[in-house]
C-alpha cells in the first residue's frame, strides 16, 4: 500500500514539475528573446549599449521624445485612474455593503461588463463622447483615463469586494457611527486602513493594465507608452523591444509585491468578524 | 475592578429615555408595533424576546442606526427621531466584535475622543481610566485580533463609555461568549452600569442575563412590549401565558377555578391578575413551586431526574398522563429513581391560569 502511495506521489511531483516547466518556458522565452535582441551588439557581440540608454532619463529624452511622451502620458494616466477608481469604488462598494445590500448583483454585473466588451466596441462608444471632451476640455492624453477606469473596474472590483468581504464593515461603521464619526471620517479612518490590502491590490492591477493599454489610445490617436512603443518599433526597435521588456518586468514586480504584501497582512492581522465564539 | 474615581466624580447624571408609538416594518413584516418604553435616568432595562420580536430594531431605532416609520424618541426631553446617529450622543457595545482592527485598544477608545477634539493628554488620561475600569490596563497597547472575545467586548464597552455617552447601549454584547465569561462579564457590566450611572438599553435573548443584569426587564413580542417589570416581578407575576411561558420553566397543568384561587394537584393556589377565572383552566406553575415526595401510593412516577448543579429537576407523569417538572435540592436528585411512585402538592405561590386550548 505504502508503495503505490509513493508511486502516486512521485507521478504526482512530476506532472506538477513538468507543468511548471513548461508554464516557465512559455512565458520566459519570449522574455529571453527580446532580452537577447536587446543586447546584440555589432559582429555578433553582446552589447549593454539599448539598457543603458534606456536607464538615461535625461538621454531617453533627447533621443526619444516620443518614448518620453508616452512614458509620462502613461505614468500620469495610472496615477488618474487608481485615484478615479478608488474615489468612485471604495465609497460605492461600502455604502451597497451597508444600505443597500440588494443593490450588490447589479453593482457587480455592472463592473464586470467591461470584461465582455471588447475595446473596439468600447471605443466605438466612447467617440462621441470624446469628441464632447475634446471640445470642451482639450486633446490631453490625461482624459483617457476616464474611459480606462472602465477598463480596470473589473479587477478592481473583484479586490475591493475580496477585501469589504474579509471585514464586518457594516458593524465597524456602525460602531464609529455611534462614537460621533460623520460618514467621510468611517471612509478614511475606518474603511480605508482595513481595506489597505485589497486597495493596493486594486490599484496595482490597474496600474498594470494601464501601463500595458494600446488598442484605446492608439484609437483615439492618444500617445501613450505603448503607442510611443509602437512608433518607435519603425525607427528603432532594439529600444522599443527594451522598453517593452521593462514594463513587463514591471508589472511582474509589482504583481509579486502585491502578492507578498497580502499575505504578510493577512498572517499579521486577522480580522475578527461575527459568531466567532471565544474565551476570556 | 473599580470605577476610577477621578472619572466617576465627572460621570454625567442619567437621562430619560423614551420611546413612543415606534413603528418600523420590513415589507409585510412588522418588527416594531406600535412599541412605548420609558427608561428613567440611570437605569438598566434589558429587552427580552425570541428571535425576530422586534427588540433589537427598537435599540437600533434609539441608536439611529434604524428610522422608526412612526413614533417619536426622546432623549432627555430633547426629539432625535430625526438626528444622525454620530450626534445622539450614545455609546453601543455591538454583539459582533467591533474593535477597529487597525487600532489597538488604546487607540480604540481614544477615537470617540479624538472626534470630540479632546488634547492628547486627555484622551490618553480618559483611555488609561477606562481600561482600568474593565481591567484590561496591561491590554492597552494590544490589537484586537491579540485579544480573546470577552476583552475585545470590555474593551468596546471602555470605548462606548469613554465618550460619557447620554445612553449605553448594549446590543447582546455577550452572545459570542462562553458560558463562564459571559456570566463574568455580565456582572462587570452591572458594577460598571452601577459605577457611572449612564441610562442603558440591554438586548439579549438570554433570560437569565435580562434577569441578572437590569432594573426592569420587557419582554417583546412581535414588536410589542407584552409586559415590562422589575425580574422578580416578572418571573413571579406574570400578566400573560407568552411570559410565563418564555422566562423561566412552567409546568401547564389542568386545573378549576375556584374563588380566585386554582384547584391544581390536589392542593389550592392563588390566581394572578389577568388569570382565566371560572371552570375549568390550565395553570401555569413553576418548577420550583410544587412539593415533590416519595410515596409508594402517590399518583405521579418519576420519568427522570437530572442533576443540574446548584439544583436537579424531577420529571414526572400524573394521572391523566400530563408531564410536571419539578424543581428538587441537588441532593435529592438521586433518591428519586425512574419508576419511583411519588406524591405532588403546589406550594402554594400565586399562579397565572389561561384557559385551555
Amino acid at each position: 500500500m505504502s508503495g503505490n502511495r509513493a508511486a502516486a506521489r512521485r507521478r504526482q511531483a512530476l506532472f506538477r514539475w513538468a507543468t511548471i516547466s513548461i508554464c516557465l518556458v512559455f512565458f520566459a522565452l519570449p522574455l529571453l528573446g527580446m532580452l537577447e535582441f536587446t543586447t546584440r551588439g555589432p559582429g555578433g557581440t553582446r552589447s549593454p549599449q539599448t539598457w543603458a540608454t534606456l536607464v538615461d532619463f535625461g538621454t531617453v529624452s533627447a533621443e526619444y521624445p516620443v518614448l518620453r511622451e508616452g512614458f509620462l502620458s502613461s505614468m500620469g494616466l495610472a496615477v488618474f485612474t487608481v485615484v478615479i477608481m478608488l474615489a468612485l469604488l471604495v465609497p460605492t462598494m461600502t455604502w451597497v455593503r451597508l444600505r443597500l445590500p440588494h443593490l450588490s448583483r447589479t453593482v457587480e454585473f455592472m463592473c464586470l461588463l467591461p470584461l465582455t466588451v471588447p475595446a473596439i466596441v468600447l471605443v466605438v462608444g466612447l467617440t462621441p463622447v470624446y469628441a464632447w471632451v475634446t471640445y470642451l476640455f482639450g486633446e490631453s492624453t490625461l482624459w483617457l483615463s476616464l474611459a480606462y477606469v472602465i477598463l480596470v473596474l473589473p479587477y478592481a472590483y473583484r479586490s475591493l469586494d475580496a477585501g469589504l468581504r474579509a471585514i464586518d464593515v457594516k458593524t465597524l461603521a456602525e460602531a464609529s457611527r455611534s462614537l460621533g464619526a460623520g460618514w467621510g471620517t468611517v471612509m478614511v479612518r475606518i474603511v480605508l486602513p482595513n481595506l489597505r490590502t485589497a486597495v493596493l491590490s486594486a490599484s496595482f492591477l490597474s496600474v498594470a493594465l494601464v501601463l500595458g493599454e494600446f488598442t484605446i489610445a492608439n484609437l483615439f490617436s492618444r500617445k501613450n507608452l505603448q503607442v510611443a512603443m509602437y512608433e518607435l518599433g519603425k525607427s528603432d526597435a532594439k529600444i522599443s523591444i527594451a522598453v517593452g521588456l521593462a514594463a513587463l518586468v514591471f508589472a511582474f514586480v509589482v504583481l509579486f509585491a502585491m502578492s507578498f504584501i497580502g499575505g504578510a497582512r493577512a498572517a499579521a492581522a486577522p480580522v475578527a468578524r461575527t459568531g466567532r465564539k471565544e474565551s476570556a | 475592578m473599580r470605577a476610577p474615581e477621578r472619572w466617576t466624580d465627572a460621570h454625567r447624571e442619567g437621562v430619560t429615555v423614551q420611546l413612543m408609538n415606534l413603528r418600523r416594518s420590513y415589507g409585510s413584516l412588522n418588527a416594531l408595533d406600535d412599541f412605548t418604553l420609558h427608561i428613567a435616568p440611570g437605569e438598566l432595562v434589558a429587552l427580552l424576546g425570541p428571535s425576530g420580536c422586534g427588540k433589537t430594531t427598537a435599540l437600533r431605532c434609539l441608536a439611529g442606526l434604524e428610522d422608526p416609520d412612526a413614533g417619536r424618541i426622546e432623549v432627555g426631553g430633547r426629539d432625535v427621531t430625526s438626528t444622525p446617529t454620530n450626534r445622539r450622543d450614545m455609546g453601543m457595545v455591538f454583539q459582533a466584535y467591533s474593535l477597529f482592527p487597525h487600532m489597538t485598544a488604546r487607540q480604540n477608545v481614544e477615537f470617540g475622543l479624538q472626534l470630540r477634539r479632546r488634547s492628547a493628554l486627555q484622551r490618553r488620561a480618559r483611555a488609561a481610566d477606562m481600561l482600568d475600569l474593565v481591567a484590561l490596563s496591561d491590554q492597552a497597547d494590544k490589537y484586537a485580533h491579540q485579544m480573546s472575545g470577552g476583552q475585545q467586548q470590555r474593551v468596546a464597552l471602555a470605548r462606548a463609555l469613554a465618550i460619557e455617552p447620554e445612553v449605553l447601549l448594549l446590543d447582546e454584547p455577550l452572545s459570542a461568549l462562553d458560558a463562564k465569561v459571559r456570566s463574568q462579564l455580565r456582572d462587570e457590566i452591572r458594577r460598571i452600569q452601577l459605577a457611572v450611572g449612564t441610562t442603558t438599553l440591554f438586548v439579549t435573548h438570554d433570560q437569565e442575563e435580562a434577569l441578572a443584569v437590569a432594573d426592569r426587564v420587557g419582554v417583546m413580542r412581535a414588536g410589542h412590549l407584552e409586559q415590562l417589570a422589575a425580574p422578580q416581578d416578572l418571573y413571579a407575576h406574570p400578566t400573560s401565558e407568552f411570559v410565563a411561558d418564555f422566562v423561566g420553566l412552567t409546568n401547564r397543568l389542568p386545573g378549576v377555578a375556584v374563588d380566585g384561587h386554582a384547584d391544581v394537584l390536589g392542593g389550592r393556589v392563588p390566581l394572578l391578575d389577568g388569570s382565566a377565572r371560572s371552570g375549568d383552566i390550565v395553570v401555569l406553575v413553576r418548577p420550583e413551586g410544587i412539593d415533590i415526595a416519595l410515596d409508594p401510593s402517590g399518583s405521579a412516577t418519576v420519568l427522570s431526574a437530572s442533576f443540574l448543579g446548584a439544583h436537579g429537576r424531577v420529571t414526572t407523569e400524573i394521572a391523566d398522563g400530563h408531564r410536571v417538572v419539578v424543581q428538587v435540592p441537588s441532593s435529592w436528585v438521586a433518591r428519586y429513581q425512574p419508576g419511583a411512585r411519588v406524591r405532588l402538592a403546589p406550594r402554594g405561590d400565586a399562579a397565572l391560569a389561561v384557559a385551555p386550548n
